[in-house]
């Protein structure tokens, strides 16, 4: 009896369609949501991400759209965020059919709209998404879809995140995300081994060793993509038989 | 007029009404929202999902006068199924809120998880069933089912179907008469947890009258 290492299809959207960029630029059009996430759910996935990276005001009302769309087609666990910045619009996309919502730069600029969400909603449902670039020796927490740095120390930011109510971390490499080069297994392991919380990894994944490295070195409990899923460049089925081959806990079927 | 196969989930402003209505319509099944004491007491089957906060859940119960009507609900036969946090409320008490009192319907308490492992338990995790059950009837032994809470209860006694484990052995899984209930979220769990919906709305199918 182990709680499985989980994967997570994400579908990062202009609120809309799913869009992918490179290092969080050069955003193209992947497909429609609701669409990918009826062949995630079908193909093994153990959860799903949906995000809305514009995160525009006038924007919401589509964005909650979606996320209906997307639950609608979902008999797993559904994570939606992007701009969450009060208790009120955590709510909206709670009851428009996520389990859990993200919040990134919101809760950088003031830290306790974690302790506020988990008191309404429960930590389980609050992700602290981490958009992390290293810059010389450190670690920096980056805020706004990653275009200006907090400041921010990432490490020291993700157990202050947990200690004030967030139930889980969603941690991006932003020097990986979309490169297909890897997993960042020191940020990762060392984000994992500093929190208490589980943690989910993002940015770079490619190869179906690049899993069963970030659960075994990098220590994540959960392993993110987008680009290898949507693309299919890498089937979800094949690459859980590939990690269970491998003794790495994972759900197989149903 | 409400058929007799219609389950009524009990709202109480929080809870994860719309999964569990996905998943029930996914099987065919009615499905209406109750809130009121005269609605739950006329319902034929019940479901209390949860998700949230043991104390505001059992005070919204109470304040909504909706505490009673469950019970008598439950010993007058009617079918229940509890979901996470409404697995937890059968309870006399939780760690999360030792000031507010459970349904007192399932001996014993809810107790925090050990912080030696990570918490909250979320993904999925797998069960081991202790004595065969209604509930899980044909549930692989080696089937997954999703799990996010950081509280639970080690022990129902006769009640426990099936334990999972995460610091310590916990209840996955009870089942009494026509009580029931699981500490994962069987509309959230793909395949498995809806076997578990559908053992389910077999034994309420076959229990109400008509």
């Amino acid at each position: 009896m182990t709680l499985a290492r989980r994967i997570i299809p994400c579908l990062d959207t202009d609120g809309e369609r799913v869009v992918k960029g490179v290092r969080f630029f050069n955003l193209r059009d992947a497909g429609d949501p609701a669409a990918l996430a009826a062949r995630y759910n079908r193909e093994g996935a153990d959860e799903l991400v949906v995000l809305d990276i514009a995160a525009s005001r006038d924007h919401r009302p589509t964005f909650l759209e979606t996320i209906r769309r997307v639950a609608a087609e979902l008999a797993i666990p559904l994570t939606a965020g992007g701009g969450v910045a009060n208790i009120d619009e955590g709510r909206a996309i709670l009851r428009s059919g996520a389990d859990k919502l993200t919040v990134n730069t919101a809760a950088l600029r003031r830290p306790q709209l974690l302790t506020e969400l988990a008191a309404e909603f429960g930590s389980q449902a609050v992700v602290l998404a981490i958009d992390v670039k290293n810059v010389g020796e450190k670690w920096e927490a980056y805020v706004r879809g990653g275009r200006e740095s907090s400041g921010r120390d990432a490490v020291d930011w993700a157990i202050e995140g947990t200690e004030r109510g967030a139930g889980e971390i969603l941690l991006t490499s932003m020097d990986r995300d979309g490169t297909r080069s890897g997993f960042d297994l020191p940020l990762t392991a060392t984000i994992a081994q500093r929190v208490t919380v589980p943690l989910i990894a993002s940015g770079g994944a490619d190869r179906p060793a690049d899993f069963l490295d970030v659960f075994e070195k990098g220590h994540a409990d959960a392993a993110l993509a987008a680009s290898i899923f949507h693309d299919a460049v890498q089937e979800l089925h094949e690459l859980k038989c590939f990690l269970h081959s491998k003794g790495v806990p994972v759900r197989l079927s149903g | 007029m409400k058929s007799d196969a219609t389950i009524s989930l009990i709202e109480y402003g929080a809870g994860n009404l719309p999964s569990v209505e996905r998943a029930l319509a996914r099987q065919g099944v009615e499905t209406e929202r109750v809130g009121t004491p005269d609605a739950v007491a006329a319902a034929r089957v019940l479901i209390l999902p949860g998700v949230g906060h043991f104390g505001q859940l059992m005070r919204t119960l109470g304040t909504r006068g909706l505490l009673e009507p469950i019970r008598q609900a439950i010993s007058d036969g009617v079918p229940l199924l509890g979901i996470c946090l409404g697995l937890q409320a059968l309870f006399r008490s939780s760690a999360e809120a030792p000031e507010d009192r459970g349904l007192d319907v399932i001996a014993g308490t809810v107790d925090s998880l050990p912080i030696t492992a990570k918490l909250p338990h979320m993904g999925w995790n797998q069960l081991r069933q202790v004595r065969p059950s209604a509930l899980l009837e044909g549930i692989p032994a080696n089937a997954y089912f999703y799990f996010a809470h950081s509280y639970a209860a080690v022990d129902a006694g006769e009640s426990a179907i099936a334990m999972c484990e995460h610091g310590v052995p916990f209840v996955a899984a009870l089942e009494r008469q026509n009580l029931f209930a699981v500490q994962f979220h069987p509309e959230k769990s793909g395949d498995a947890g809806a076997r578990v919906l559908a053992n389910f709305v077999a034994y309420a199918g076959a229990g109400s009258p008509g």
